[in-house]
């Protein structure tokens, strides 16, 4: 018998007997649905922190001299109380890397604390005041949707002027214009001098709660000592030379920290690989457990199928009897259970493929997690569908395939 | 009236054309849980082309036993069985399949339809095995449908047909290979008289048209449709007569 008539009456069978059929394929359904959602979070995130969250958090060929990590996967007491120990980067460490780097880069000073912003009666809380220099919008590519950012004469000078984010002038002033008001932080009244373009969010957190001001401006006291900043940010122009220019930053720390060579470095050089390798570290954990999760289900859909197999045999000993007699031979009684099988399989493979697509759709709908469907799982789920089939198909078919004609056809 | 004297056959032989069937001393022993059972003891018998034969006896005669080796369902324990001058009893499990596909059409008691399967698709069954195209299979089984009289209820599942009518369409599914015997186990024993006539006339039409048959019948007079009676008991031929039709 050709593999195509074992699969058209595979088919058949499926169809006659479609409420068992779909038991059947309950776990292989199940598996691949599962196979295919977590793979297109996992994949989706992936890409989304590759590309779109570690750009806005750090920018394109940007690194940040820092007293410690800005994102930290779980590490141990003793190693967090080493970072606060740590002495803070200063004013004159900024002055004195950016003096030093002469490849052609943009730098920023930057800190931030939360605080509280007010207008008239209202309060805008909970949003993050960054004190930085006047280069920080082009580091952080932030576009202005009203009015302008401040200058470096404001940044020296330090004129209270604020830049709002989104969401703060939404909050203040609803819909009438903040330009050329002032708002009340830290009981200093900044005239606001322009608005960010909306940033939307990452992963559920908001980018628009914030409020940027020049950092030598009054605020600078809400947020850290005299002279002390979080972060200098220096953008270079191509990887390469930001590779350079951390060098040379290294090597003007370590010198004015009297670090000896033994002596490890107690700042760090940030880039958005550190946020990659955060995150790498959170979807490991995926990547571990989501396996197991596909495995068990298949395996359980593996032995849902073989169980429902041999009742199929037992129940259709005589139909074998039958065909045996009339002429096939094992191997076409061997092939048509096996085609059942990895047929049953199959559709649950391909109904388990739209039910993870749609939950995949429904994921990026209704939660902040980005999810991409990768074709490679779509790909993987069909091939484990079907093997998980033919795999489970075997022992039932071969007992199939052995019985004796004449036994068969008399029983009842 | 016996049976005309055929020539003798001795091991080491091969039968004449003519011989559809030939059995040299076939034996079937069964082990029935250490306890050797001796269904079949030697028998020693020859059919020709279209000849028309009924095998009887009671139960427990090995008439069962003889119908299966005949049928290529089961290999003897000893002996020979020549099949249109091929030997089948030291064929292996495919090579039986593959004979039984071309050379047998099996006629059974309870007819072992496919319930979900209509009446063309059950004619066209044998067919699949021996490979042919659907649109070929389609053409024959049409034909053998045609040729016991149902070419109006082809596309009918079985529960839609009468007990004779899907005992029809198993003979059509027995003869949509042109086997060189057609095998009917008990062909009217699910069936009442009036039906099992109609039957009947099948099988002599089919006898008519050239049609070597043998029927296993424990009902004299059906067996009395046939042109030659074989009489089993206790594992051995114990007559071997030829009736007026």
């Amino acid at each position: 018998m050709p593999v195509f008539e074992a699969l058209r009456l595979a088919l058949q069978t499926i169809r006659a007997q479609k409420l068992k059929s779909g038991f059947s394929l309950l776990g292989v359904f199940i598996g691949v649905a599962s196979l295919i959602a977590a793979w297109s979070i996992v994949n989706g995130v992936n890409r989304y922190m590759t590309e779109k969250f570690a750009q806005t958090l750090f920018g394109v060929n940007t690194f940040q001299l820092r007293r410690r990590p800005m994102f930290t996967p779980n590490v141990p007491d003793s190693v967090w109380r080493a970072w606060w120990r740590r002495p803070r980067i200063k004013f004159s460490d900024a002055e004195a890397v950016s003096a030093a780097l002469t490849m052609p880069v943009v730098t920023a000073w930057q800190s931030s604390e939360n605080v509280s912003v007010f207008y008239g009666g209202k309060e805008a809380r909970d949003i993050e005041l960054t004190t930085a220099s006047e280069r920080y919008f082009d580091i952080k590519n932030l576009r202005l949707a009203l009015g302008r950012p401040f200058t470096a004469q404001e940044n020296r000078s330090g004129v209270p002027v604020a830049v709002l984010g989104d969401a703060v002038a939404k909050r203040l002033f609803v819909d009438r214009t903040p330009l050329e008001r002032s708002v009340r932080i830290g009981g200093i009244a900044y005239r606001v001098i322009g608005v960010v373009e909306k940033q939307g969010s990452i992963l559920g957190f908001p980018l628009d709660r914030f409020v940027v001001v020049p950092a030598l401006s009054p605020a600078q006291n809400l947020v850290n000592p005299p002279g002390v900043l979080d972060a200098f940010l220096v953008k270079a122009q191509s990887e390469i030379e930001m590779r350079e220019a951390m060098e040379v930053a290294e090597g003007v720390m370590r010198s004015r920290r009297h670090l000896r060579p033994n002596q490890d470095n107690n700042f760090v050089l940030d880039t958005s690989e550190g946020v990659q390798r955060f995150w790498a570290g959170i979807s490991r954990i995926l990547v571990v457990v989501l396996p197991n999760i596909v495995v068990v289900s298949l395996v359980i859909g593996g032995i849902v199928i073989m169980n429902i197999m041999l009742m199929s045999v037992a129940e259709r000993t005589r139909e074998i009897g039958l065909r045996k007699a009339l002429g096939a031979r094992r191997r076409d009684v061997l092939r048509q259970f096996l085609a059942e099988s990895a047929a049953i399989a199959t559709v649950g493979a391909a109904f388990g493929i739209v039910a993870g697509i749609g939950l995949t759709l429904l994921i990026n709908a209704a939660s902040p997690l980005p999810a991409t469907v990768s074709p490679l799982s779509v790909v993987l789920g069909v091939v484990m569908g079907a093997g998980v089939g033919v795999v489970a198909g075997v022992y039932p078919a071969s007992r199939a395939a052995r019985l004796d004609p004449i036994a068969a056809l008399r029983q009842e | 009236m016996t049976a005309p004297a055929l020539q003798a056959f001795r091991t080491g032989d091969t039968p004449l054309p003519d011989i559809v069937i030939l059995t040299h001393k076939l034996t079937r022993a069964y082990d029935m849980g250490g306890e050797v059972v001796r269904a079949l003891q030697g028998v020693s018998l020859q059919i020709r082309k279209n000849e028309y034969v009924a095998v009887m006896g009671p139960s427990g005669s090995g008439k069962s036993t003889l119908m299966n080796l005949i049928g290529c369902l089961d290999t003897p324990t000893a002996g020979e069985y020549w099949l249109n001058t091929q030997k089948v009893s030291d064929l292996d499990d495919d090579a039986l399949a593959r004979i039984r596909n071309k050379e047998i059409g099996f006629v059974f008691q309870t007819f072992n339809l496919l319930p979900r399967a209509t009446a063309l698709h059950n004619v066209e069954l044998p067919l699949i095995y021996a490979g042919h195209g659907a649109r070929e299979r389609r053409a024959r089984a049409v034909h053998a449908l045609e040729r016991v009289g149902l070419a109006d209820r082809m596309e009918h599942r079985p529960n839609e047909l009468s007990g004779g009518q899907r005992q029809r369409v198993a003979i059509a599914r027995a003869l949509v290979n042109e086997p060189s015997i057609l095998l009917a186990d008990e062909p009217t024993g699910n069936l009442d008289s009036t039906t099992s006539g109609e039957i009947m006339q099948v099988f002599a039409e089919l006898h008519r048209q050239g049609q070597t048959i043998v029927m296993v019948t424990h009902e004299h007079d059906i067996a009395a449709h046939a042109a030659r009676v074989v009489t089993l008991r206790d594992g051995l031929i114990a007559t071997d007569q030829r009736q007026a039709a």
